[in-house]
């Protein structure tokens, strides 16, 4: 058995802090290389730090309402144009896309609708990677775009 | 329990024995913020996962109340305000700021962890996360208590 | 004309000539040069240890390619007869050793275990596997990622299994179904192909990886360690198994189907106490009065 000396000498030479050939934001930054997981990993990371950013401006732009009516619809006015409606219609989407793909994330992350361990045989082809659990990430790109249309659908038809 | 395999001690990686001392020091306040206090990591992400999905049913509740009357009469200074002043939607939007902050700031930490790990840097994530989410929390109950409190006419 | 077909020694140095002609020929920018039979080989050179400061480049070669030529294959010719100076590593040349691995064509793959005519391309580009420190060229440093190995404690733990004391005919009985529940993740050759491929090792230094992740889950599911507390504690931390975010792309890569992504999952519903796979610690079962085990044992110490 290798005592705490012996782990020592072994690692006399291991620097932890060496980043060299560490990918670096740039491994996040691939997303179609490995799979419809890892477009899962990348939407999810980018529609919540969006949704973060819009929660903030939202909780900003609503206590305008604390300082009166004429404050109120000075922020209507900067939200309520086209601009505002497309960014609106982007948080719809992405909002639809975060909490779908997220529960499909809580489920697959407890071990369900990954299949169970087993004996692997050539081609060695992984049960937790299988289309059961990345319909869910489907399902969530569809209820995204419907949601969208829908947000659409409201915003811009002036009632 | 026979030894155990280790790493040369740094204080910027860490080894399975340094693991279980940080553990013990979750509960010292004195180590500061390097972890975040009295909570183990699958704990925070429990509440992660709880404040996610409480906030779908929230939010959801909060958009269909757009959708009650047409979207332009219920952005109205009047009907936002009357919002206000039902106490069961105050209750939800307090209850939306609490749990979007909470899930929102705490993704926004293991992105922040995920890309430096120098003591310096975790501590700050850990102290300013916190700081926002009591922040944005505080400045929303403002503005539902002071839009509850408001005479229309 | 012939009426006759070539007898077999005239054949064989006739393409014996043709492949020494394929291999001199190393014009890169003469398209016409790259034919059927050879494709080009982008090797990622540098010299980290001897030189800290090189500055890593690509050299290209031209290498002979036959329907079952694997990238170790033409990794190997271009050393032998191009360029000697190519640092490679490798051993058992059947995906069995994991030495080989190495970023081919932007996938983190074995070189022994891809052929040339899977890629589908003309040009093979070779580099080494991403999050490890260089060594030189494509050999890189996998002190780190044995390190993290170690963290999760990689071996049975159980305190009855004080072996000095136990009699030597005694076993820890474990049943096939048992068996079947860590199997796959024993398979694993610590290739280092999965700790490339995630995108969480590629930042943070204290993650310690899908293999090290799975291979706690390995110890975890077998039913003969007993240490499960312990084990959760290790990897309950801010930069443990929760900075897995199933990417997937560890099981997209790994050569031996030992499916790491699966491994941290069932080890996270372990963490979040929501597990169906609970396990009965193996019973020592004491064989000294089984007849068949005690002649075997007779017998052995007879020969002696």
């Amino acid at each position: 058995m290798t005592t705490a000396s012996s782990a020592k000498r072994i690692d006399d030479n291991y620097n932890k802090n060496d980043r060299t050939n560490r990918e670096g934001l740039r491994g996040w930054l691939n997303p179609l290389a490995y799979g419809w997981e890892r477009v899962s990993y990348w939407f999810q990371r980018l529609t919540g730090i969006f949704l973060l950013v819009y929660f903030i401006g939202h909780v900003y732009e609503t206590s305008s309402l604390v300082s009166g009516p004429d404050a109120w619809a000075a922020m209507l006015e900067l939200t309520q144009t086209i601009g505002g409606h497309l960014f609106l219609i982007l948080v719809i989407g992405a909002s639809t896309l975060h909490t779908v793909n997220g529960i499909r994330l809580i489920f697959t992350q407890s071990g369900q609708g990954l299949g169970k361990p087993g004996r692997p045989d050539y081609p060695y082809d992984p049960t937790s990677i299988n289309n059961k659990q990345r319909s869910g990430l489907w399902i969530a790109f569809i209820l995204a775009a419907v949601a969208m249309l829908y947000g659409a659908n409201v915003l811009f038809s002036g009632e | 329990m026979g030894q155990m395999y280790f790493l040369v001690e740094n204080e910027e990686t860490m080894t399975s024995d340094s693991i279980k001392n940080n553990r013990n020091n979750n509960k010292n306040l004195t180590k500061w913020f390097s972890e975040i206090p009295f909570l183990r990591e699958s704990q925070i992400m429990k509440i992660h996962y709880i404040t996610g999905v409480g906030a779908l049913f929230v939010v959801a509740i909060h958009i269909m109340m757009r959708l009650i009357m047409p979207f332009n009469m219920s952005l109205e200074f009047e009907n936002v305000i009357l919002n206000y002043k039902n106490i069961f939607y105050a209750l939800l939007l307090e209850s939306i700021l609490i749990l979007i902050a909470i899930h929102g700031f705490n993704g926004l930490r293991v992105i922040l962890l995920e890309i430096r790990q120098t003591q310096i840097w975790e501590r700050a994530v850990n102290i300013l996360v916190i700081v926002a989410m009591i922040g944005i929390i505080a400045y929303g109950t403002r503005t539902i208590i002071i839009a509850n409190g408001f005479s229309l006419g | 004309m012939k009426i006759f077909k070539k007898d077999k020694k005239e054949e064989e140095i006739t393409n014996e000539r043709s492949l020494k002609l394929e291999r001199s020929n190393k014009s890169t920018n003469n398209n016409n040069s790259i034919n059927q039979n050879s494709k080009k080989l982008r090797i990622f050179r540098i010299n980290a240890v001897q030189n800290p400061n090189d500055v890593p480049h690509f050299d290209e070669f031209q290498v002979p390619v036959k329907r079952w030529t694997t990238v170790l294959d033409a990794l190997l010719d271009a050393k032998s007869y191009q360029d000697s100076s190519i640092g490679i590593r490798y051993s058992c040349r059947m995906a069995s050793c994991g030495s080989c691995g190495m970023k081919i064509n932007g996938v983190p793959r074995l070189a022994c275990y891809t052929k040339i005519s899977d890629l589908d391309t003309n040009t093979i580009t070779c580099e080494p596997l991403p999050n490890f420190p260089y060594i030189r060229d494509l050999v890189t440093d996998f002190s780190q990622f044995f390190a993290h190995h170690r963290s999760v404690m990689p071996f049975i733990q159980n305190k009855k299994a004080d072996i000095p004391d136990v009699n030597e005919l005694s076993e820890y009985e474990q049943s096939p179904q048992e068996l079947d529940k860590f199997l796959q993740f024993s398979y694993c050759i610590k290739c280092g192909l999965c700790y490339s491929a995630c995108p969480t090792v590629a930042t943070d230094l204290k993650f310690p990886g899908p293999q090290a992740l799975s291979q706690a889950y390995r110890y975890l599911a077998d039913s003969r360690d007993s240490d499960k507390s312990n084990r959760l504690k290790v990897i309950d931390t801010s930069h443990g198994i929760w900075r897995c975010h199933f990417a997937g792309s560890c099981s997209n890569v790994c050569p031996k189907g030992v499916d790491p992504a699966l491994g941290i999952q069932l080890l996270r519903s372990h963490l979040l106490g929501i597990s169906n796979n609970e396990k009965k610690i193996a019973k020592l079962k004491d064989r000294s009065t089984d007849s068949s085990y005690r002649e075997d044992l007779e017998e052995q110490k007879e020969e002696k």
